[in-house]
């Protein structure tokens, strides 16, 4: 019943003599959220961009629903069906919140240039669809009423709903979200928690790189704890949260 | 967009426009009979439209490059000289007991379209090696490229006679509309159009098509996806884009934009060389972009118009001012003029550093408040690749 969707092993990523990531192995199943601690400096950030095809691995496996995505290119890996967002906002500032969605499905549009200039029925329908798809998606994050708005002047709150947003215009079936809690005060961090899980109910698997322990033992189905490039726990919150190495790793001290 | 304005809005604004296109486009009709009757040297004034026209187009092709896709590009000037050496190869003499018959001197239209082609190839030749680069980088890359270019076009006499060296290439026939010659007047219904006014209408026809396919290009898939890489590169990628061919995709079209201005410059002048396509010819299309409005299709041809006409305004202006005000010839017009219009540029620059006719985004982005995404794109993943996490 449980389903692999995502399932990396012998994951090295090394930047000159630092060896950021050293045989990192893990698997995410289907219809979970899948959750990646650990402290400043253990690897969480060099990891996810692996799974996002922004850094290329040295060694290792990576499938993704069968297909093999071992240093692949950022826009295969989505066209694989894993989208992102990023621990600093990167939108398309000067782009309108809405244009920002309508970006997000380039990769499952076909219109070229001569579909563009001429816009035949096929095109008219394909631009109607997507201007659609992406007001449904604004008003899905809530924040509908903010579609002609640059994306640079929407709050901070918003402006991560907007990467979510954008993020799922590429229909994923892995939702990866770096930090998206960080800066957020406990209201705005509950509305999210409450996105997450609606997004999860909708059938797309997330994977959640968090500061917030306390987010993170009551939203994940199962975590994984890095430290210093390696993989030191993996499982359910409860677990996680009473494992030896996992409070070495924090508090820097086992105990007795 | 619609959706949010009402109807009856829509209608009076449908209106508006209607009104303001239709009021261009009787402007534009009877331009060269109203130059030819309030000057006296209408012909050369109306020349100097034709040449503003060519200017647009190349605007709108530079447009999409820097404007659109954010690459600046130094060396635009060689898609117009390959679409004109393209033109005249294939429509002088020079090179006819070579060329297939089948392709010697072929329609007009097939003509544009391959002189759009072997620009648009050009575009990706140079695109494909500087992927990688941005900003000034890439800009010095082009610069040499717009130079390797016409030096080519100036040494490629020896060993063989390709492209006749700095002598250039002359005796290139007008071009053959519907079965009318352009470069003989026209009897049509009483009046007689001169080679000068046949141009003019097909030049601004051609122009009109561009300014159509720019407009229509900019609010596409394609489009969005040319700013969203201006906009932030790994994001775009991040987001599905195939940075690298869309990339190549906005020099080919920007490329291509030369090419038939290029073309339609050749037949014009019935004469092309080296010396046309120089990198002040580069300096000035990017001035009209810059200048105009980056990334706005009116700004971009008002930038176009204002810095092709400037100078032949000033040239009739020079002589009777310094004349009026200090009583004789003073200064070389012809130094005087490039000084104002130099000095005007520097001035608009920086009374209006967004252009003279900004689109919304580009004004927001010059605007005071410049905070939140803009500085943490900063922090961007290179940063993080030397930090990690």
């Amino acid at each position: 019943m449980t389903e692999v969707l995502l399932s990396i092993s012998g994951i090295n990523k090394r930047f000159g003599g630092l060896h950021a990531l050293s045989g990192v192995a893990l698997s995410i199943n289907k219809g979970e959220i899948y959750g990646l601690i650990g402290p400043n400096g253990a690897g969480k950030t060099t990891l996810f961009n692996v799974l996002t095809g922004l850094y290329q691995p040295d060694e290792g496996q990576f499938t993704f629903n069968g297909k093999d995505l071992f240093r692949k290119k950022p826009n295969v890996v989505v066209e694989a069906g894993i989208a992102r967002t990023f621990q600093n906002i990167r939108l398309f500032a000067n782009m309108t919140a809405l244009e920002n969605v309508m970006v997000g499905q380039h990769v499952r549009t076909h219109t070229g240039v001569i579909g563009a200039v001429f816009r035949p029925p096929k095109a008219r329908a394909e631009e109607a669809a997507i201007t659609l798809k992406a007001e449904t998606l604004l008003a899905y994050v809530g924040i509908a009423d903010r579609a002609e708005e640059l994306a640079r002047n929407l709050s901070y709150g918003d402006q991560r709903r907007l990467e979510i947003a954008r993020a799922l215009a590429t229909n994923p079936q892995l939702l990866a979200l770096d930090e998206p809690a960080a800066g957020m005060n406990p209201k705005e961090t509950d509305d999210l928690k409450k996105l997450m899980e609606k997004i999860r109910d909708d059938g797309v698997t997330i994977l959640l790189i968090e500061h917030d322990v306390k987010l993170m033992m009551g939203l994940c189905d199962r975590i994984a704890v890095l430290d210093y490039g390696k993989k030191i726990a993996e499982g359910i919150p409860e677990l996680v949260k009473n494992d030896p190495k996992v409070i070495e790793a924090y508090l820097g001290v086992a105990p007795e | 967009m619609t959706s949010t304005i009402n109807s009856a809005e829509f209608r009076a604004n449908n209106l508006k426009t209607t009104l303001v296109l239709g009021v261009i486009a009787v402007v534009l009709a009877i331009l060269p009979w109203a130059l030819g009757h309030f000057f006296e040297s209408g012909n050369s004034w109306l020349r100097a439209v034709d040449f503003a026209l060519l200017y647009i187009m190349l605007a709108l092709g530079l447009n999409i490059v820097v404007g659109y896709a954010g690459l600046l590009d130094l060396g635009y000037i060689a898609f117009y000289a390959v679409g004109a050496y393209t033109f005249a190869l294939l429509n002088s003499p020079h090179l006819q007991a070579v060329i297939p018959e089948w392709l010697f001197q072929p329609n007009f239209f097939v003509m544009m379209l391959i002189a759009a082609f072997v620009a648009g190839v050009f575009g990706v030749l140079l695109g494909s090696p500087t992927l990688k680069l941005r900003g000034d980088y890439l800009a010095i890359v082009t610069l040499g490229f717009g130079e390797i270019i016409r030096i080519f076009m100036n040494n490629l006499d020896r060993p063989i006679n390709i492209t006749n060296g700095p002598q250039g290439i002359n005796n290139i026939p007008a071009v053959q509309f519907a079965g009318y010659d352009l470069g003989r007047p026209i009897e049509f219904l009483g009046v007689s159009f001169e080679k000068i006014h046949l141009y003019y209408y097909l030049i601004l026809a051609m122009c009109f098509f561009i300014i159509f396919v720019s407009m229509r290009l900019q609010r596409s898939r394609i489009g969005r996806a040319w700013v969203a890489i201006r906009e932030d590169e790994i994001a775009a990628n991040a987001m599905g884009i195939n940075t690298r061919n869309v990339k190549l995709l906005a020099f080919a079209m920007g490329a291509s934009f030369g090419g038939v201005a290029g073309a339609l410059f050749a037949s014009f002048q019935g004469f092309v060389s080296p010396e046309s396509f120089t990198l002040m010819e580069s300096i000035m299309v990017l001035a009209m972009v810059v200048l105009g409005g980056m990334g706005n299709i009116p700004g971009v041809i008002l930038g176009a118009v204002i810095v092709s006409i400037t100078p032949e305004i000033l040239r009739d202006v020079i002589n009777p001012l310094q004349q009026a005000l200090v009583g004789r010839k003073v200064v070389d017009p012809e130094n005087l003029r490039m000084l104002i219009f130099g000095l005007a540029m520097i001035v608009i620059m920086l009374v209006r550093p967004a252009g003279l006719w900004p689109s919304k985004q580009r004004r927001a982005e010059l605007a005071p408040k410049t905070k939140t995404i803009s500085q943490q794109e900063n922090d961007s993943l290179q940063d993080a690749e030397r930090n990690h996490d």
